[in-house]
C-alpha cells in the first residue's frame, strides 16, 4: 500500500510532447481510472509510471520516493497488460513465479505465496498449464495473478478487459473491482471504455491531448463535466449540443432555435448574447404532448434505436440538425415529437473555450 | 459441399511425386546392381540383391576416395560447425541490433545485411588468399569458418525477434529481467521453433556445400561427401557406378531426413523470415 | 522496424556483435575489397609485381568474345532454370493447396529433395541421361535420337537445365504454397460469388495476389542459377562440351583456380558482386513499394 504523486510530468517523443505536464495524487488504496480516446496519451501515462519510458520532466513519487530515474524492476510496481503478455513457454506456476525467482525468494516460499494468489483467483486447479490453454478470461486471471503475487506497492492496468468478449467483460470487470478494494492496493487503471472508468474508479481523470482535463469522482464527471470535450465522452448515447446565447442578464439561454430556457440552478456571469453551448443528455430530453409548453421543439424522427428496454430516437430539429433521445420503451413515436429541454438537466458552457460556465 | 475425388489434383501431385522419387528410386536400384551391366546401359528398375556395396563403400569407398564413412563424418562435423556456428553467432548480433541501440548499430546491420550479396561464389580467389595468409588451408577450421558468418541466419533470426511482442518484453522488465536473463529465460525458449527450423536450413546448407570445399581442402582426408562423389564419377571411364549410387544414396538420407523430420517447423521458418 | 522497447547499455549489445563483425569484416568485406582491388591490377607470371592498370581488366573482360558468350549463356540458362522450376512449382502448389486426401503426404513427397545437394541432384540425372547407362538415353536411341550430352554441347546444355531445375522446384514449391495459403479465403470466395472459378480465378485473382512470392522468387531463383548450380555443372559437364554450358560461376573458377589469372578473374568477381547487388536493390525496392500500398 502506498501513495503515488506524480507532478508535472511530461513526455516527448522527439519534438512532439505527448504530455503536457501531468499532476496527480493518489492516496494509498484508491482506483485511479485513466479514460480517453487512443492518442490521448494515457497509455504512455502509465508506461512513465511503469518505467518502461523515460520521462521527459517532471517527478513520481512512489510513498514519497522519487523512482523516476529508477529501472522497472526496482520500483515495486506490477502490471496487467492488454494483451496479457504471458510466457508462452511458461507453465502458470512458472508465469506467475518468474519475478519472485528473479528477487531470489527460495522455493517453498515461491511455491507457498503463489499457491495462495492461485487460491483467491480460482486459479489452482490451472497451475500446470501452458498459457495456450487457457481461455481468454483464464489468461486474464493469470496476468492479474502474476502481478497480484509480487505484493507490489502499485498496480497498472493497460486496458486489462479490452481483448474479451462483452459477457466475460462484465464479469472480469466485476472481479477486478472487487481484488482491488479487497486487497486495497493503490491502483491505476487505463481503458477508453468508459462503463469500465464509470464503474471502476475511485476517481477518474480524463486525458484530452495529453492533458488532464478533469479529475473527478465518476459520478462528478458524470454530473458536473468539465468542459465539452467530458461532456461529450462520458455518457451513452453522448450528450446534445445545441448553440445559444446569455440572456435575460444571465438567468436564461436563448437558444438559436427559438426557445429561451431559464437557468434553474442560477445566474451566470457574462455579457448579454454571449455564445453558450448547451449540452443536455438524451435521457433528460422530454417528450410533451403538443402545444403544452411553448419551449418544444418539433423533431421529425429519422431512426429509431429500440434496446429493449428503452429506445434511442434519432430525429431532426426544424433547422436539421441531429438530436438524440433516450426514451422508455413504449413510447417511441414513429413520425414526429415534440420535445423540451428541461432546465433542470441543462449543462452551460462557453462556446469558445468549451469550458462549463457554472453558477456565480 | 463438393466430396468428389479430385483426380486432377491426385494425377498432377502423383506425376510432381514421381517426378522426384523416381530418379531417386533408380539410383537405389541401380546401388544394387552389377557395376558391368550398368555400364553397358542395362540398368533394371528392380534393385538386385546386392546391399552389401553399402557396407563396401562406407568401409573402403572408391579408389581415390576415402571411405564413405569417413566423407560422411567430415560432411556430418562441417553441416553441424557451420549450423551451430551460425546459429549462435547470429543469436547474439541479432539480439543486439533488435533490443539495443547502441553506436554503429545500423553500420553493423547494413555490413551484415551486405553479405547476402557475396555468396563463396563471387569471391573464390580473394578468400582463398585469406585463408591462405592464415594458414587455414586444409584445416576443419578453414573449411567451416568462413561459412559460420553470413548474413541469411542473422536477418531471420532478426526478423524473429522483432516480432516479439513488446509487451512481453515489458512483462519481463518489469519481473525484473536483465538484459541476459531476458535472453535466457524468454527469448531463446520462445524463439525455439524458429531457431529449429534455421537449423535444419543450415545443417542443409553446410552438408550440400561443394565449391568452397572443393577450393580449400584439397586433402582427400577432409573430401566432403558431396566432393567425394564428384571425384568418384570424375574418373568417368572406370566408374563404378553401384558404388557411385550407393554414396549418392549415402550422401541424400541424412539431409533429407532431417527435412522430413522437421518440417513442419522448417516448412514455417523458410517462408515467413526470409520475406 | 524498431522495437518499442530496448535495453540500455552498449557494452553488451557491442560484445554480441563483436563475433559476427569480425567474421565479416575478415571473410567478406576484405575478400571482396581485395577483389576490387585485385581486378584493377595485374600481376606479372610469377606474382612478383603487381601493377595498377585502372579499368583495363574489365575492358579485356568486356572485349573478350568468349566472356560475352558466356554473359549470354548464363543468362540463357538462369531464365530457363528459373521458368521451368517456377512453372512446375506453381502447378503443384496450386494442387497441393486444394482441399484433397493426402495433401499432407503430398506435400512431404514434394518438400524433401530441398535437401539434396546440386551436385548429388547431377548424380541423379546422370543416371538418366548419361550416354552410356543413361536409361532415357537409351530410349532415346532406339527412336533415332543421337543422344550424347558429352559431344553435343546443346544437349549437354539441356541436361544441365533439368538437373538444376529439378532441384529447386522443392524450394519454389514451398514458397508458392505458403503464398497460396495466405491469400484470404474470402478473396477467392468472393470471386466464386462474383462468377471467377477455376483457370479464370487463377489468372485474375490469385496469380496478381501472388505477385510479391513471385517476384521474390524470381530473384532467388536468379541467384541460385547463376550460383548454386555450380556443382551440378561441375559433376556433369565441367562447363563442356567445349565451353558449351559454361556459365560465369564455372568460368571465374577455370579462370582463376585452374589457369591462375588472377586479376582477370577478380574483375569477373567483381562483375558477379555488381550483378547481385542490382538483384538485390531491384528487389528491396519492389518489395519496399509493396509494403507501402
Amino acid at each position: 500500500m502506498a501513495t503515488l504523486k506524480l507532478t508535472a510530468l511530461r513526455k516527448n517523443f522527439g519534438p512532439v510532447e505527448v504530455l503536457h505536464g501531468i499532476d496527480l495524487a493518489l492516496t494509498s488504496g484508491e482506483m485511479l481510472v485513466i479514460v480517453g480516446a487512443s492518442g490521448c496519451g494515457k497509455s504512455t501515462l502509465l508506461r512513465l509510471v511503469a518505467g518502461l519510458e523515460a520521462i521527459t520532466s517532471g517527478a513520481i513519487e512512489l510513498d514519497g520516493r522519487d523512482v523516476a530515474r529508477l529501472d522497472p524492476a526496482e520500483r515495486d510496481i506490477a502490471m496487467v497488460f492488454q494483451n496479457y503478455a504471458l510466457y508462452p513457454h511458461m507453465s502458470v506456476f512458472d508465469n506467475m513465479a518468474y519475478a519472485l525467482k528473479i528477487r531470489g525468494l527460495t522455493k517453498p516460499d515461491i511455491a507457498a505465496r503463489v499457491r495462495e494468489t492461485a487460491e483467491m483467483l480460482g486459479l489452482a486447479p490451472l497451475l500446470a498449464r501452458k498459457p495456450r490453454q487457457l481461455s481468454g478470461g483464464q489468461r486474464q486471471r493469470v496476468a492479474m495473478g502474476r502481478a497480484i503475487v509480487r505484493h507490489p506497492k502499485l498496480f497498472l492496468f493497460d486496458e486489462p478487459l479490452s481483448n474479451l468478449d462483452a459477457t466475460l467483460r462484465v464479469t472480469m470487470r466485476a472481479e477486478i473491482k472487487r481484488l482491488q478494494r479487497r486487497m486495497a492496493v493503490t491502483s491505476l487503471y487505463v481503458t477508453h471504455d468508459q462503463v469500465e472508468a464509470m464503474t471502476l474508479g475511485d476517481r477518474l481523470l480524463v486525458l484530452h491531448e495529453g492533458r488532464a482535463v478533469q479529475l473527478a469522482t465518476p459520478m462528478e464527471v458524470f454530473e458536473r463535466p468539465a468542459n465539452t470535450y467530458v461532456a461529450g465522452f462520458i455518457g451513452a448515447p453522448a450528450m446534445n449540443f445545441l448553440p445559444g446565447a446569455l440572456s435575460h442578464g444571465g438567468t436564461a439561454v436563448s437558444l438559436d432555435l427559438g426557445p429561451v430556457i431559464p437557468f434553474a440552478d442560477g445566474k451566470r456571469d457574462g455579457a448579454a448574447g454571449q455564445r453558450l453551448t448547451i449540452g443536455i443528455r438524451p435521457e433528460h430530453i422530454a417528450p410533451v404532448p403538443p402545444g403544452t409548453d411553448p419551449t418544444g421543439l418539433e423533431l421529425q424522427v429519422d431512426l429509431l434505436e429500440p434496446l429493449g428496454s428503452e429506445t434511442i430516437v434519432i430525429g431532426r430539429l426544424p433547422n436539421n440538425e441531429l438530436l438524440s433521445v433516450k426514451l422508455p420503451k413504449n413510447d417511441a413515436p414513429t413520425h414526429s415529437m415534440r420535445v423540451a429541454f428541461p432546465a433542470t438537466h441543462l449543462h452551460v458552457f462557453d462556446a469558445g473555450t468549451g469550458l462549463r460556465l457554472d453558477p456565480t | 459441399m463438393n466430396n468428389r475425388t479430385d483426380w486432377t489434383a491426385h494425377i498432377v501431385l502423383g506425376l510432381g511425386v514421381l517426378l522426384f522419387l523416381l530418379p531417386v528410386w533408380l539410383v537405389f536400384s541401380a546401388s544394387t546392381q552389377n557395376p558391368a551391366m550398368i555400364g553397358r546401359g542395362e540398368l533394371s528398375f528392380i534393385p538386385g540383391t546386392g546391399l552389401d556395396v553399402y557396407w563396401k563403400v562406407l568401409t573402403e569407398g572408391a579408389p581415390g576416395v576415402a571411405p564413405v564413412w569417413h566423407l560422411l563424418l567430415v560432411s556430418f562435423g562441417m553441416a553441424m560447425a557451420i549450423a551451430i556456428g551460425k546459429i549462435l553467432i547470429s543469436v547474439l548480433s541479432a539480439y543486439a541490433i533488435a533490443f539495443f541501440r547502441f553506436p554503429f548499430r545500423l553500420a553493423c546491420f547494413w555490413m551484415i545485411f551486405f553479405t547476402l550479396m557475396l555468396p563463396v561464389e563471387v569471391r573464390i580467389i580473394p578468400t582463398y588468399a585469406v585463408m591462405a595468409g592464415f594458414g587455414l588451408i586444409n584445416t576443419f577450421t578453414g573449411l567451416t569458418m568462413p561459412l559460420i558468418a553470413s548474413a541469411t541466419a542473422t536477418l531471420l533470426l532478426r526478423q524473429t525477434f522483432l516480432a516479439i511482442p513488446d509487451e512481453l518484453v515489458e512483462a519481463a522488465r518489469m519481473d525484473g529481467a536483465g538484459p541476459l536473463r531476458f535472453l535466457r529465460d524468454i527469448l531463446l525458449p520462445v524463439s525455439a521453433a524458429n531457431i529449429a527450423a534455421l537449423f535444419v536450413i543450415l545443417f542443409v546448407y553446410g552438408w550440400n556445400q561443394y565449391l568452397w570445399p572443393l577450393l580449400v581442402a584439397t586433402d582427400s582426408r577432409l573430401d566432403t561427401i558431396v566432393i567425394g562423389i564428384v571425384k568418384m564419377i570424375g574418373a568417368d571411364t572406370s566408374v563404378e557406378w553401384n558404388r557411385v549410387m550407393a554414396t549418392a544414396v549415402l550422401a541424400m538420407l541424412p539431409p533429407v531426413a532431417i527435412v522430413v523430420l522437421m518440417q513442419h517447423w522448417f516448412v514455417k521458418g523458410l517462408t515467413e523470415g526470409d520475406k | 522496424m524498431e522495437r518499442r522497447t530496448l535495453f540500455g547499455g552498449w557494452a553488451l549489445p557491442a560484445a554480441f556483435v563483436l563475433p559476427q563483425a569480425l567474421l565479416t569484416i575478415l571473410f567478406f568485406l576484405w575478400p571482396a575489397g581485395q577483389a576490387i582491388y585485385g581486378s584493377l591490377t595485374r600481376q606479372d607470371a610469377f606474382g612478383l609485381k603487381t601493377q595498377f592498370i585502372g579499368l583495363e581488366n574489365f575492358v579485356d573482360l568486356f572485349t573478350d568474345p568468349l566472356y560475352i558468350e558466356s554473359m549470354w549463356r548464363t543468362l540463357g540458362f538462369c531464365l530457363a532454370v528459373t521458368f521451368l522450376s517456377m512453372g512446375v512449382a506453381l502447378l503443384l502448389a496450386v494442387f497441393a493447396d486444394r482441399e484433397i486426401k493426402g495433401r499432407g503426404i503430398y506435400r512431404t513427397l514434394l518438400i524433401w529433395p530441398y535437401a539434396v545437394a546440386p551436385a548429388v541432384a547431377a548424380i541423379l540425372w546422370i543416371l538418366l541421361l548419361h550416354p552410356q547407362i543413361g536409361m532415357v538415353s537409351h530410349a532415346l536411341k532406339t527412336i533415332g535420337i543421337n543422344w550424347d550430352y558429352k559431344i553435343n554441347g546443346t544437349q549437354a546444355m539441356l541436361v544441365v537445365i533439368l538437373a538444376s531445375a529439378w532441384k529447386q522446384v522443392s524450394y519454389n514449391f514451398i514458397f508458392f504454397l505458403a503464398g497460396l495459403q495466405s491469400i484470404p479465403r474470402s478473396v477467392i470466395e468472393a470471386a466464386r460469388m462474383d462468377g471467377a472459378r477455376g483457370w479464370r480465378s487463377f489468372r485474375t485473382i490469385i496469380f496478381p495476389l501472388l505477385a510479391p512470392t513471385t517476384f521474390f522468387l524470381l530473384v532467388v531463383n536468379l541467384v541460385y542459377s547463376a550460383f548454386d548450380t555450380f556443382g551440378t555443372i561441375q559433376a556433369m559437364t565441367q562447363g563442356g562440351p567445349g565451353k558449351s554450358t559454361e556459365t560465369l560461376v564455372v568460368k571465374v573458377y577455370r579462370d582463376g583456380v585452374v589457369n591462375l589469372d588472377l586479376g582477370g578473374s577478380s574483375a569477373q568477381s567483381v562483375v558477379l558482386m555488381l550483378g547481385i547487388v542490382a538483384l538485390t536493390v531491384l528487389q528491396f525496392r519492389f518489395l519496399g513499394k509493396r509494403d507501402k500500398t
